[in-house]
């Protein structure tokens, strides 16, 4: 909470004005902290605010009550002006427990608020979360303001006259404590209490229990003598326009609707049930009335096997996954190299190796669908930057899986898939269009047999193959994975032949190139040393890095890559024009191994794997350190 | 595609111009042409035709269909039907597998597109051998088999592709032989005309790897006496003027008796529409191996929605209830507000 101007309430209680403010709920898993977290999101969404969203939450689905590894949290950031991250540390905590405390309160910058229900810290909640002494009383807090809440007694009294029992009713204390943190920050309660009737309405008992705790977390803040203040975070100035609060997931599942759409190609997603990319399949299953055919396969391999035989029928073939299925996948991807047909491959990354860290995100996954497959195959990449962006990134993904009949890769990760941020929701005219040719029919000569169908002749300037449909006369035709003779595609095992088609395929990917946006640099006074280079869900704290170097005082460029395969034409040309670029990325350094061999530059990577996004000040040191490096007297590297 | 009267064709507009390159006296070669010259009278166009493959000697089969084909990777031919399959309902496809293709490396995809009746027609040539990697024994290989990779006979239990099949819930499953053509002839008509997943077991000869595997079962000199004929409504009974027929204890099971001595009242009527695949099943068990009485035919044909009309009919339900998509609707259907 940077600024802040105060004015008294009508209540008499002080109302500061801020320009942001970073939250963090935290609770058993049982506790329904994502939906608490997400209700105060789309609150704030349509106040008007700004925001960025991090969910974090556990991959078992009910851990043990009580314990750390059972702790679920959700934060939001939000402000009155253009934000680009979830915030590095949160400002307030709200801790339904003594594990969620514990959990979290070392992220609590001093200073910071705590919002906890004081009912839950008994003894044994205590020893459950590993507190040898109540946290409340040992003096542990005394660097933080900490406002106690008996949230669920205060809970369970104004859930009294739905007649739940007790149990039931406990379990709306997330409610009351989104009550509370609503009226703390003054934001508009009809939207929550719209909601509730509209997500419980089958249970009219559970939709009164909720919305009862609500207000009561709302009134509790009111005439409680508890808080000496509430905050007011004005709307931020957007773009004109209609906007929605959308996740990564639910952009990229709408931007493939959108694709198949643009290109008139009807959708078909084959795909096996994995974290954190299932919510892709969950969406996209819902749009039936857009054509839209899913099939939850038996497996990783016969989800894409599905998606490829439906393109090969002339569909818009989708398989959406995480790392573990890309392993799976990797043969199938090959065949989709060989037999030149569009297939898209989502990656939703998360941390591995092997099963890893489900729900946490990783970006580890880029050398794999980049090389992971045997032989000489290559595959496009395409990364998302922001959860919106995930829109964007599949539309372009489908458009150059379309023209050029190859497969693509679409990397997404955890954060971007389950973190939110406001979208302004474009007009269907704005999008591009992606026209799609099918190989025509070929008519019967004078002899009643028809030219003999060449599958492998190639456009001339895309090097793509002719997509020619089943059900289409006179293009009769087998492919497969065997190696194929240039232009009839008949079977060929000839080495020369073999040479020319494997450098057929990686010219048609390089060519690429020409196709795709240059990476712009944001360089503004032009005279940067070091360049921040980024790709996929770091764009926003890079970004965020960047202009603090530059508000104190520094210059550092930035640019951020979309296309990760082929790289766009003048990235060699920008990289060599640095002394020194920097790559922030959630692995060991991927990027920074391609851009070090692709263009012989001095890239250094900044490493991150703890299953969370960076934060800008690790950013912001990074280039404080670099700069200082290259200002050091010459010389002092090699001591 | 088009109302136009589907056109006469012969055995060569069904063949393409590629050499075929099983070795000579191979088994596929008669199944081929059975396929070949079956295809004229089923009333189907060569463009709406599509033959998927795996991996295998039997997976070379679409290169000399003239039709569209895809000869895919190991086992994952029933995977990639599936997609097909269920956004082109109007296409006749027919997927070509081996022993080890389907029922080793590809085994999941079978049973799970078997379960789901996508509407296929999977022919699975059973040589009990791997041909194409020269002879290592296969997942139909009988126990203690002596092969390159098993110098001291094979450990592992062979599955019976038709119990596997009937266990995966297959609505129509039927066994044939390359040594007669008619009978592969019906067999893959009776199958093309079910809706819904198919399959059908060819016993193939390997004569380089695995020869004269099920000539006790095929051979003219013994299939008179060892080939039980499966004929849907009909006793069932074979061997010279019928005298061996199959009976069933109180217990379910089946077993083969003289005729004479039971009189023809007790044998089994088969019946492959029976709702409750026990029949078929105890039928499938009838031989332990082609060196015993095996039925041929059809043992199963139920029937039972297929997957792909199932999804046509919920895209057509969405439509019908939600209108046809529209994208700026989908696009503005969570929360907004406008600045
Ligand atoms: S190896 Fe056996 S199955 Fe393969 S082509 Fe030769 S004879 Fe036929």
């Amino acid at each position: 909470m940077t600024s802040t101007t105060e004015s008294p309430s009508g209540t008499g209680r002080i109302v500061k004005t801020v320009d942001r403010v970073v939250i963090r709920f935290a609770g058993d898993s049982g506790d329904g902290m994502q939906v608490t977290g997400d209700r105060f999101t789309n609150e704030s969404a349509i106040f008007g605010n700004d925001l960025s969203t991090l969910p974090n939450f556990p991959a078992e689905i009910r851990a043990p009550a009580g314990t750390l590894a059972g702790v679920s949290a959700f934060q939001v950031h939000i402000s009155d002006h253009d934000i680009l991250t979830p915030g590095d540390a949160p400002n307030v905590l709200v801790a339904m427990n003594p594990a969620a405390l514990r959990a979290n309160v070392g992220d609590l910058p001093a200073g910071g608020s705590i919002v906890l229900n004081s009912d839950a810290f008994d003894e044994r909640a205590l020893e459950k979360a590993g507190y040898s002494s109540d946290p409340r009383r040992d003096g542990s807090l005394s660097s933080f303001k900490v406002y106690e809440v008996p949230m669920t007694s205060l809970t369970l009294e104004a859930c009294k006259p739905t007649g739940a029992k007790p149990r039931d009713a406990e379990r709306s204390k997330n409610f009351f404590a989104l009550g509370l943190l609503s009226w703390l920050y003054h934001r508009p309660i009809d939207v929550t209490i719209g909601w509730i009737v509209e997500r419980y309405g089958k249970s009219p008992v559970v939709v009164e229990a909720n919305t009862l705790a609500f207000k009561a977390g709302y009134h509790f803040g009111e005439t409680a003598e508890l808080f000496d203040f509430s905050y007011e975070i004005a709307p931020a100035e957007h773009e004109k326009g209609t906007y929605t609060n959308i996740t990564g997931n639910t952009a990229l599942a709408w931007g493939l609707v959108a694709a198949a759409q643009l290109s008139s190609v009807p959708l078909f997603l084959g795909s096996y049930p994995i974290t954190p990319a299932s919510d892709i399949l969950h969406e996209l299953s819902k749009h039936k009335n857009f054509g839209v055919r899913t099939l939850q396969a038996e497996d990783e391999i016969a989800g894409i096997g599905a998606a490829l035989g439906a393109a090969f029928g002339g569909a818009l073939g989708v398989t959406t996954t995480s790392g573990p299925g890309i392993d799976l996948k990797s043969e199938t991807v090959g065949l989709a190299v060989s037999l030149e047909l569009p297939l898209l491959i989502v990656d939703i990354q998360r941390g591995g190796p092997s099963t890893g860290l489900p729900t946490k995100t990783e970006q580890s996954d880029l050398l794999h669908v980049m090389f992971g497959r045997h032989g000489e195959a290559p595959v496009p990449v395409v990364a998302a930057k922001t959860p919106s962006h995930c829109f964007e990134a599949a539309i372009e993904a489908a458009r150059i899986a379309l023209k050029y009949r190859t497969p693509v890769y679409l990397l997404s990760d955890g954060y971007l898939a389950n973190g939110s941020e406001p979208w302004r929701i474009p007009a269907v005219e704005e999008l591009p269009k992606i026209s799609v040719d099918f190989a025509p029919a070929r008519p019967e000569g004078a002899d009643g047999k028809a030219e003999p169908f060449r599958p492998y002749e190639r456009d001339r300037e895309t090097l793509a193959r002719s997509w020619a449909v089943p059900g289409t006369p006179g293009l009769e035709h087998r492919i497969g994975g065997l190696e194929k003779q240039d232009v009839t595609g008949e079977v060929s095992y000839d080495p020369e032949n073999h040479e020319r088609m494997v450098h057929l395929r990686a010219a048609k990917v390089a060519g690429i190139a020409k196709d795709i946006p240059l990476v712009e640099v944001d360089d503004p006074e032009g005279g940067a040393r070091v360049l921040l280079l980024g790709w996929g869900s770091t764009y926003g704290a890079i970004r965020a890095a960047a202009l603090r170097v530059r508000a104190g005082g520094r210059q550092v460029a930035q640019a951020h890559l979309v296309h990760l395969n082929p790289f766009p034409a003048n990235l060699g040309e920008v990289l060599t024009s640095y002394e020194r670029v920097v790559v922030p990325e959630a692995n060991l350094g991927q990027l920074t191994k391609l851009v070090r061999a692709d263009f012989l530059v001095d890239a250094r990577p900044l490493t991150k794997v703890q299953g969370t996004p960076f934060r800008v000040a690790e950013i912001e040191q990074a280039v404080l350190e670099a700069l200082a490096e290259l200002e050091a007297p010459s010389g002092g590297e090699d001591s | 595609m088009t109302d136009l009267a589907v056109p006469v064709t012969t055995r060569k507009d069904w063949a393409s111009d590629q050499d075929v390159r099983w070795c000579p006296g191979c088994g596929d070669y008669s199944i081929l042409a059975a396929m070949q010259l079956l295809l004229p009278d089923l009333g189907v166009r060569r463009e709406n035709t599509v033959f998927v493959s795996g991996i295998g000697c039997a997976a070379r089969f679409p290169y000399y269909m003239n039709t569209y084909g895809m000869h895919s990777i190991h086992g994952r031919a029933p995977a990639i039907a599936t997609g097909l399959a269920v956004s082109r309902p109007d296409l006749d496809i027919f997927v070509v597998s081996g022993d080890g293709d389907a029922l080793s490396i590809g085994g999941n995809h079978l049973i799970h597109a078997l379960r789901r009746n996508v509407n296929i027609t999977i022919l699975l040539f059973n040589n009990q051998i791997y041909g194409l990697t020269k002879g290592q024994y296969s997942p139909t290989s009988e126990v203690g088999k002596v092969t390159k990779s098993t110098p001291f006979g094979s450990l592992d239990t062979p599955f019976n592709p038709v119990s596997l099949a009937l266990g995966a819930e297959a609505s129509f499953v039927a066994r044939t032989h390359d040594m007669d053509r008619k009978h592969m002839q019906e067999m893959f008509r009776r199958a093309h005309e079910h809706k819904g997943a198919a399959l059908v077991e060819v016993y193939q000869n390997c004569n380089v790897f695995n020869d004269g595997a099920f000539d006790q079962v095929t051979g003219r000199a013994t299939r008179e006496e060892m080939l039980i004929p499966l004929e849907h409504g009909k006793p069932i009974r074979f061997g010279a003027e019928g005298h061996k027929g199959v009976v069933m204890n109180d217990q379910g099971q089946l077993s083969i008796v003289e005729v004479e001595g039971v009189g023809e009242d007790a044998l089994v009527i088969h019946d492959e529409r029976r709702a409750d695949p026990g029949l078929a099943f105890a039928l499938s068990r009838l031989a332990l191996g082609p060196h015993e009485p095996t039925p041929m035919g059809v043992f199963r044909a139920v029937e039972r929605p297929d997957y792909g009309s199932q999804m046509d009919a919920q895209l057509l339900e969405a439509s019908s209830r939600k209108g046809p998509g529209d994208l700026a609707a989908l696009l503005s259907s969570g929360t907004t507000w406008t600045v």
